[in-house]
């Protein structure tokens, strides 16, 4: 009798907590439609709509093709942007991880500063970064490039920080014990064994600099957002979706291709 | 003892692996040198920019005063944000768990994954902001589209991080429940959810605190509503730093916040 009302209560306190469960989720759903005002009939009706609407408008037209020089111009402008800052920040990201990484045994309040000055880059929004340079840059892709190296170098100092502490820090214990300097510890400990780790995030961060900075774009009037904005504005579909198109091709190839590197080079 | 073409003894082992490796660093770093050369950066003096931008910084970030909107708006239009974000993780998580489960390794049909796997490639390879301009012209700007375009990314991002999860499971116990003739709901409501859900709710959190970046910049670029929208006005329309730098300061505040509790849930489920 006592192992069977024992298995009864477990299954009974199951129960309990997966109605608990759906439970938080539907108040949360009811309290956030009520707060954004989120109709749930137009949201499920816009889909259809949207279909029909892509179906119909959505296709690249003759006018789409006349354009394409422009548009693989402008892309390939968005994609080496990427590239750049990507790069870029990830020299001054690697910098910054050394010392902000507790593995290197640096005084902690030099840990704490890196890590507050990255959290910093991180987390103010793109869209401020953007605002902000484009008052003094102008509508030039050098505004484009700075919101994307701020970011992006906050962002990987936090990745890079967390490879070294995961993969670096017996061959840092190994290297300091025989007495190695700074620079040797440095480059013969922690860049040989965090580098596969590093050009992970560095292509990761590649691919999702190229997504935002089609938003970007359109905040600074630069590069493949503007001129998918333009068209938007103008009611070209045909050279927008033109646009999207290859975006989508362009992030999939480089997904792909990234994933045959990092097997490449691990 | 081997020696290099200076003479001096070799001290790394040479793999294929690191010969890719370098050509990998040097076609990166000549993309990023011919960019920097060739970039077109406008009729712009680089130093009065530069020194613009500090000054501008040193503005938004260091006299921060709130001029046009009452507190009580700043904290409502953040509310409807953090909702933006809530109800487009809640379906997003909804419809990623469905399609994780057809496609994780150890629990699905190998032709239904790949179909699973080919549309949340393209689903994630559009930008969120292109997704919530085409719900947009169906939907009407606002809430609503941003709430469905975001929802896309949210579903790619965690199908990929739930199968992930599920696939990390135990494959002895699947095999041994469906030796049992244990069905497919049976399969995964009592052998998968059980040791999974912790890594679930993990993933799900840390999809709430991107979708939160996601809708503060919805609301700037696709008119959404929300704190990105008064963002945009008081940066682009009033040219107001300080204002922008309230702002700022309140969603780095509630970013930071999210992310400490994400970490806290990752280092738990670890």
């Amino acid at each position: 009798m006592q192992p069977n009302s024992e298995m009864n209560q477990f299954l009974r306190n199951k129960r309990l907590s997966t109605v608990i469960g759906i439970a938080v989720i539907f108040v949360l759903y009811f309290v956030a439609a009520f707060v954004t005002n989120f109709k749930m009939n137009v949201a499920v009706m816009s889909f259809p709509k949207a279909a029909n609407w892509i179906a119909k408008y959505m296709i690249p037209d003759a006018q789409a093709i006349e354009r394409l020089p422009r548009i693989i111009e402008k892309l390939t402008e968005t994609i080496l942007v990427s590239v750049a800052a990507t790069t870029i920040a990830a020299v001054f990201a690697f910098i910054a991880s050394i010392f902000g990484s507790a593995s290197t045994k640096l005084p902690k309040f030099v840990n704490t500063i890196v890590r507050v000055i990255a959290a910093f880059f991180r987390n103010v929004p793109d869209v401020v970064w953007a605002m902000i340079l484009m008052f003094s840059f102008g509508q030039n892709l050098l505004t484009g490039f700075f919101a994307l190296f701020f970011s992006t170098f906050g962002m990987l100092t936090r990745r890079f920080i967390e490879t070294i502490d995961e993969t670096s820090k017996e061959s840092i214990e190994a290297l300091t014990a025989c007495g190695a300097s700074f620079p040797m510890i440095v480059f013969q400990g922690i860049l040989p064994s965090s580098i596969s780790g590093i050009i992970t995030w560095i292509l990761y961060m590649i691919e999702t600099n190229i997504r935002s900075s089609t938003l970007i774009g359109m905040l600074t009037a630069t590069g493949i957002g503007n001129l998918f904005n333009i068209y938007y504005n103008r009611m070209q579909f045909g050279s927008a979706s033109l646009i999207i198109v290859l975006i989508c091709v362009i992030v999939i190839l480089i997904d792909n291709l990234s994933t045959i590197i990092r097997r490449a080079i691990n | 003892m081997e020696k290099n073409i200076f003479g001096k003894i070799k001290t790394e082992a040479h793999s294929k692996a690191s010969t890719y490796l370098k050509i990998l660093v040097v076609f990166l770093a000549v993309l990023t040198v011919y960019q920097m050369v060739t970039m077109d950066t406008g009729n712009k003096d680089f130093f009065t920019a530069t020194s613009d931008t500090l000054r501008n910084i040193n503005t938004v970030f260091l006299s921060p005063m709130l001029r046009r909107d009452t507190l009580g708006g700043i904290i409502n239009v953040l509310m409807v944000t953090l909702c933006i974000a809530v109800l487009s993780t809640i379906f997003g998580a909804i419809f990623a768990l469905i399609c994780a489960l057809l496609c994780a390794d150890n629990l699905a049909n190998k032709k239904v994954a790949a179909v699973v796997k080919a549309i949340v490639a393209v689903v994630r390879a559009i930008p969120t902001v292109l997704w919530v301009l085409i719900f947009a012209v169906s939907a009407g700007l606002g809430a609503t589209a941003a709430v469905v375009g975001l929802t896309f990314h949210s579903f790619a991002y965690l199908v990929k991080a739930y199968s992930e999860a599920i696939e990390e499971d135990d494959k002895g116990k699947i095999e041994a429940l469906r030796a049992s003739g244990a069905g497919f709901m049976a399969l995964v409501t009592q052998a998968i959810f059980p040791s999974c859900i912790r890594m679930l709710v993990a993933w799900t959190f840390m999809r709430f605190e991107i979708n939160f970046t996601n809708a503060v910049a919805m609301g700037a670029a696709a008119g959404a509503g929300g704190i990105g929208y008064n963002l945009y006005m008081a940066g682009n329309m009033y040219f107001d730093l300080r204002e922008m730098g309230f702002l700022t300061y309140v969603v780095l505040i509630m970013v930071i916040i999210l992310e400490q509790i994400s970490t806290r849930f990752k280092e738990s489920v670890k």
